[in-house]
């Protein structure tokens, strides 16, 4: 069962269109529901004015001050108010929201609706917010800074036969799933249910609470199909739940609010842009003597998940190796641009872009390879990371660098390039990246949360999943009933995972953090054995049983005592300490770790890059489910290819302007490889059946392994993503001139 | 689904003198509706702002590649894939069938059609270029008549075109002369299909005569016949201070002014000196 | 502008629909005959999650308005009982990891669909190209193709056993 390719749970619904995703989900009476936006980055909301020829008396209207409880969408720190009061802080903050059952009357509507504002000075740069330009945060416009110190790099300097300094930085990245954010909600007379597209159920649940001021058990929230979600359905679709549950409260019917495309891009989140500012102490062998780090990311109008994103930032700013002294500075600043929000990474693909590309330029300054500068220094059990985390597992990086360098072919291809390439208007080159990603929330969060899930059988002896941990198309539903499955020695056919909604299924946490598999299967595993454990101890269950065995235990067990459930609630692993204060401590239960190689072209007549091959070798502890592990992979790849390459969001007056998905350019089939995925397993002994987190992993490798591979076929060093053909063209100019 | 679509009218005449009785009947009325590839999107995202189309899809006057000695006409509802079908123009107009190609995906292809896309005037688009090289001819008619004109007669300023309401674009000649040339299409997009062009470049060159014709595409105003940069090779004159001249580029969503010059000197340095 | 009869057969079955000319053919399906298989990911002919067969020709059903299928013969993801090709390319998705959110995978089998009709033996190189204009943010397209490989052996085989 573990480590076979079973069919995927949920695949021939979506193979043959019959999977019910939020917009194909329609109740009866149901109206449809838009949102007004501010259209200027800052000011204060003098007047609402509703033009003529609208029948306004048809339409279900709710502004902030209808809110029956706090206007907030409650996340960590409250800030983000559900719809704008008298101030507005983006240029696409929501401020008013209509309801009707014509969705061509509604968007007439929306056209006819002025907000007046009183424009005020926007920051629109992390440069203008940094330099106070205006206050829009606190007092100094940061959201939240960290330090994180290891040895005394003060004093390392001077020993120093080299230091390097590099800056990088990193653009906003769209999740673009393919389908966009949604919500249905219906008020009755018990409360109200919000059906939709999400990633955290209980967020959602949590932030709609705290909007009506009701008790829990009056909110229910339903997770339908989510066609992907990649962070972007984390802590967004909390807001469209609280638009959509407001105009159905206020209307008395069933509310339905669907973005489109360019909604979608304007309004939600993106990936935090970054700068990354390094300097090395490095010896004339390789090794690393100290790195300070400066780490800074622009987090748009509000705080949402912005501390948490740069907390996962920094911690990776370092990277898989071992440096005695280490310094991140770490800071995120607040603009008037829609927040920046949850993208698979979390703040690691910024900080190992910088990384991995710094590594590059170390070697070059020793005059050693990238291969040599990086084993020299890749970290080894019983040391410490920047945090003083003790590594307590094997670490595999010199085993996964062998592995992609032969499937790469590196040396022999790097060596024919070095010879074709001065006769050649397209030039070839190689990268390495070599990454590590902490699996599960960081530091704290795991024991904070307290994950709950748990497993029911049936009288039949079915088994049913309960969890709040949803299938978004990373295979949850597959890999958690392979888990249960195995652990009770059952066909997978015999396990179903219920339907993640508040009223059925604990609180697991959010879906996130790459702790699906590894947190909620640990859950979810010892849940079923608890199943196992009480059977047996009830003396309706041998040691050994066939499939018929356990169902006529369940059954007999079902008559004799009533249901059969078993909960498990998150332990930390053992010795598992960290300091919330300091940043100290042990900041991941585990790492997944990875070396990944690209190899592209340039072509120097238009500048044009193109990856021609990728290799990927990685270690996630024990693989579950080899064609959804590797599907992982192959897709975070391919967004990594994006990043890196093509999707550059253009910002103009902190609005995307390119916001369809004909000028925000993704990868398509011709322009990815045949992505080549590799596993080491190396099972990690708190991870169910060994299992570790991976889908965040892959998405930290492409960008620095593409452009040091850019770096190696055109001679010179681009330190920014994404490389668009006209940046690149202007560094040539640069470098010619 | 931004659109007020019963605000829409949309007639779908069944033969050609229909349709043009009603293109004449209300001057500038009715538009003329093809595949739609162009016109849905902007009627999708609520930005149409014309009410009234007429499909003209199901005409089937202006379907059809008729092959004869001395060129190849193509109705102007010919679509993409059509032309990428034909074994003649695939041979003889490697050009076309490489556009053809890099348009859209085969559902774009299997809808947007020549006609099209030349009426679309969008400077951006992929055939007019090569069309402009091939010294293509395109027919134009109205209940009083029909006429032709060579084709780099046809666009006059962005979006400005030379065809009059009560006209519709109905077919485009292909003069069977240049099989011999070496001929080239380079399209430069944000990524290698599905992509609008940055830069799009056509070029023909006889191997007998030395004759040279070039295109540019996103580089204009409208879609460029390079014809002082052609006299410039024959004056054996640098090439590329003429085309510099004779471009227009614009920074915008899609690519900048710079870029798109320096890539369009270096495609037709390329162009020239590969032999 | 009033709405207007027009006559549809999807996925075999004849419909009498009484819509606005201009409506989209995406909107009809999943709106009034509520085939809701067939996704709306972008509007703009872009992403490929609306491909539908018209007249058995690849099309993005949000580009066509529903007056210039009047008459027309529509088969979507949800036709595999009227065309068993769909069904065998669906299978050939859900067993060779072809699947991760769903969303672009309706698309990509109507896509699937036309290039082995036209192809039967497509390389992967072909098989790239002609899923080109369908978007899929999950896979990377590496399970995609192998999929689409993989349905080309599939439907090569006899069919006399079904």
């Amino acid at each position: 069962m573990i480590g076979i390719p079973v069919q995927r749970k949920e695949g021939k619904a979506k193979a043959t269109g019959h999977a019910v995703y939020v917009d194909d989900f329609r109740l009866p009476g149901m109206l449809y529901g838009v949102t007004v936006r501010s259209s200027v980055p800052r000011g204060r909301i003098t007047a609402i004015h509703f033009g003529p020829g609208i029948p306004w008396q048809e339409f279900t209207v709710v502004r902030a001050r209808d809110i029956p409880g706090a206007n907030c969408i409650s996340l960590i720190s409250d800030d983000q108010p559900c719809l704008a009061d008298s101030f507005v802080n983006h240029r696409e903050e929501p401020v008013l929201l209509l309801a009707h059952q014509n969705r061509c009357l509604l968007e007439k509507a929306k056209l006819a609706i002025r907000i007046e504002v009183e424009a005020l000075p926007a920051v629109l740069s992390m440069e203008s917010s940094l330099a106070c330009t205006q206050i829009i945060w606190g007092t100094d416009n940061i959201f939240k800074s960290f330090l994180i110190e290891k040895g005394n790099i003060d004093e390392v300097w001077s020993k120093a036969d080299f230091i390097i300094e590099g800056e990088y930085s990193t653009g906003a990245q769209e999740q673009l799933y393919l389908e966009t954010n949604g919500m249905v909600a219906e008020i009755t007379a018990d409360g109200l249910t919000v059906w939709g597209s999400m990633q955290c159920p209980y967020y959602v649940h949590k932030a709609l609470t705290k909007l009506f001021g009701w008790k829990d058990d009056r909110i229910r929230v339903i997770q339908l199909e989510t066609g992907g979600g990649f962070g972007g359905k984390e802590e967004y679709p909390s807001m469209i739940a609280a638009h959509a549950a407001l105009l159905s409260w206020k209307s008395g019917k069933p509310v339905k609010l669907v973005y489109d495309r360019s909604e979608d891009l304007v309004a939600t989140t993106k990936r935090h842009p970054a700068r990354i500012r390094h300097r090395t102490a490095a010896q004339r062998d390789g090794k690393i003597l100290g790195m300070e780090i400066d780490f800074t990311i622009d987090g748009g109008a509000y705080a949402t998940l912005t501390p948490v994103v740069l907390s996962r930032g920094a911690i990776h700013a370092a990277g898989p190796y071992e440096c005695p002294n280490v310094r991140i500075r770490s800071t995120a600043l607040a603009t008037n641009v829609p927040p920046h929000g949850a993208f698979r990474g979390f703040g690691a693909p910024q900080t190992l872009f910088a990384l991995e590309r710094h590594m590059d330029k170390i070697a070059s300054a020793i005059g050693l390879s990238p291969e040599a500068v990086r084993r020299r220094n890749f970290i080894r059990k019983g040391q410490t990371t920047a945090t003083g985390q003790q590594i307590r597992e094997d670490v595999v990086m010199d085993k996964l660098l062998d592995r992609a360098l032969k499937e790469s072919d590196f040396h022999a291809r790097q060596s024919r390039f070095s010879l074709e390439n001065p006769r050649s208007s397209v030039k070839r080159g190689m990268g390495i990246a070599a990454f590590l990603h902490g699996a599960g929330f960081t530091g704290s969060g795991e024991r904070y949360l307290s994950s709950i899930a748990g497993v029911e059988v049936t009288t039949t002896g079915n088994v049913l999943v309960l969890t709040s941990g949803v299938e978004m198309g990373q295979g949850s539903k597959t890999t958690l009933a392979q888990i249960v499955a195995s652990a009770l020695n059952l066909p997978l056919d015999q396990v179903d995972i219920a339907v993640p909604d508040t009223a059925r299924v604990p609180n697991s946490g959010p879906t996130v953090a790459s702790r699906t598999c590894m947190v909620i299967g640990k859950l979810v595993e010892s849940a079923a054995l608890t199943i196992q454990q009480k059977l047996r101890e009830a003396g309706m269950l041998g040691a050994g049983y066939s499939q018929s065995e356990f169902c006529s235990a369940c059954s007999n067990y079902i008559q004799k005592y009533g249901p059969l459930k078993s909960y498990a609630k998150y332990q930390a692993p053992a010795g598992i300490e960290w300091d919330d204060e300091k940043h100290q401590g042990d900041a991941y239960g585990t790492f997944a770790w990875a070396v990944h190689i690209a190899e592209v072209s340039v072509d120097t007549v238009t500048c044009q890059i193109r990856v021609e091959d990728y290799v990927a070798v990685q270690e996630v502890g024990r693989v579950i489910h080899p064609v959804l592990a590797a599907g992982q992979i192959e897709g975070g790849v391919a967004q990594g290819i994006g990043y890196a390459l093509y999707e550059n969001v253009a910002w103009t007056d902190g609005r995307m302007e390119n916001c369809q998905m004909t000028n925000y350019i993704i990868p398509t089939s011709v322009d990815t490889p045949r992505i080549r995925v590799f596993f080491e397993e190396n099972p990690y002994s708190h991870g169910p059946m060994g299992a570790k987190g991976i889908g965040e992993l892959p998405i930290d490798g492409p960008a620095p392994a593409i452009v040091n591979a850019i770096q190696n076929a055109i001679g010179f060093s681009v330190d920014f993503i994404p490389v668009m053909p006209e940046a690149l063209l202007l560094a040539m100019e640069m470098q010619n001139a | 689904m931004r659109a007020d679509v019963g605000a829409y009218e949309l007639r779908s005449p069944s033969q050609l003198h229909e349709a043009l009785t009603l293109l004449s009947s209300e001057h500038g009325e009715w538009k003329p509706l093809a595949g739609g590839t162009d016109i849905m999107v902007l009627f999708a995202a609520g930005k149409l702002q014309h009410r009234r189309f007429m499909s003209i899809w199901g005409l089937n006057e202006l379907r059809g590649i008729h092959v004869s000695e001395h060129d190849v006409t193509l109705g102007s509802l010919t679509t993409y894939s059509e032309i990428l079908k034909h074994p003649l123009l695939r041979s003889e107009f490697p050009l076309l069938a490489a556009s053809a190609a890099e348009t859209g995906g085969v559902a774009t292809q299997n809808r947007g059609t020549l006609g099209g896309n030349i009426v679309n005037a969008s400077p951006a688009a992929d055939t007019p270029p090569v069309l402009l090289v091939y010294n293509a001819e395109i027919e134009l008619k109205s209940l009083s008549g029909s006429r032709w004109l060579p084709y780099h007669d046809f666009h006059k300023g962005y979006k400005q075109i030379l065809l009059a309401p009560d006209e519709l674009l109905t077919r485009i000649r292909l003069p069977r002369s240049t099989s011999t040339f070496k001929a080239e299409f380079r399209k430069v997009g944000a990524r290698h299909a599905q992509a609008i062009s940055k830069v799009c470049f056509a070029g023909l060159r006889s191997l007998d005569t030395g004759e040279v014709r070039v295109a540019f595409g996103s580089m204009a105003p409208v879609p460029l016949r390079c014809f002082r940069t052609e006299a410039a090779i024959r004056a054996k004159k640098d090439p590329a201070t003429a085309l510099v001249e004779e471009l227009a580029p614009i920074t915008d969503l899609r690519s900048t002014a710079a870029y798109r010059l320096q890539v369009a000197k270096n495609l037709l340095a390329t162009f020239l000196h590969d032999d | 502008m009033p709405k207007q009869q027009v006559q549809l057969r999807v996925n075999g079955v004849g419909y009498n629909l009484n819509v606005w000319p201009m409506e989209r053919l995406l909107d009809v399906l999943r709106h009034e005959l509520q085939l809701t298989g067939t996704k709306d990911g972008c509007g703009e002919g872009e992403c490929g999650a609306c491909l539908v067969m018209l007249n058995g020709n690849l099309v993005n059903s949000c580009l066509v308005p529903i007056l210039q299928a009047d008459g027309a013969e529509v088969t979507t993801i949800e036709g595999a009982a009227a065309d068993r090709d769909i069904a065998r390319i669906q299978t050939a998705f859900i067993e060779h990891g072809g699947i991760q959110c769903g969303f672009c995978t309706p698309g990509m089998v109507m896509s699937a669909l036309d290039l082995l009709k036209k192809n039967p033996r497509p390389s992967e190189m072909e098989v790239r190209a002609g899923l080109a204009g369908c978007l899929c943010r999950c896979t990377g397209y590496v399970r995609i193709c192998e999929s689409v490989l993989k349905a080309s052996q599939i439907l090569q085989e006899p069919r006399s056993q079904e």
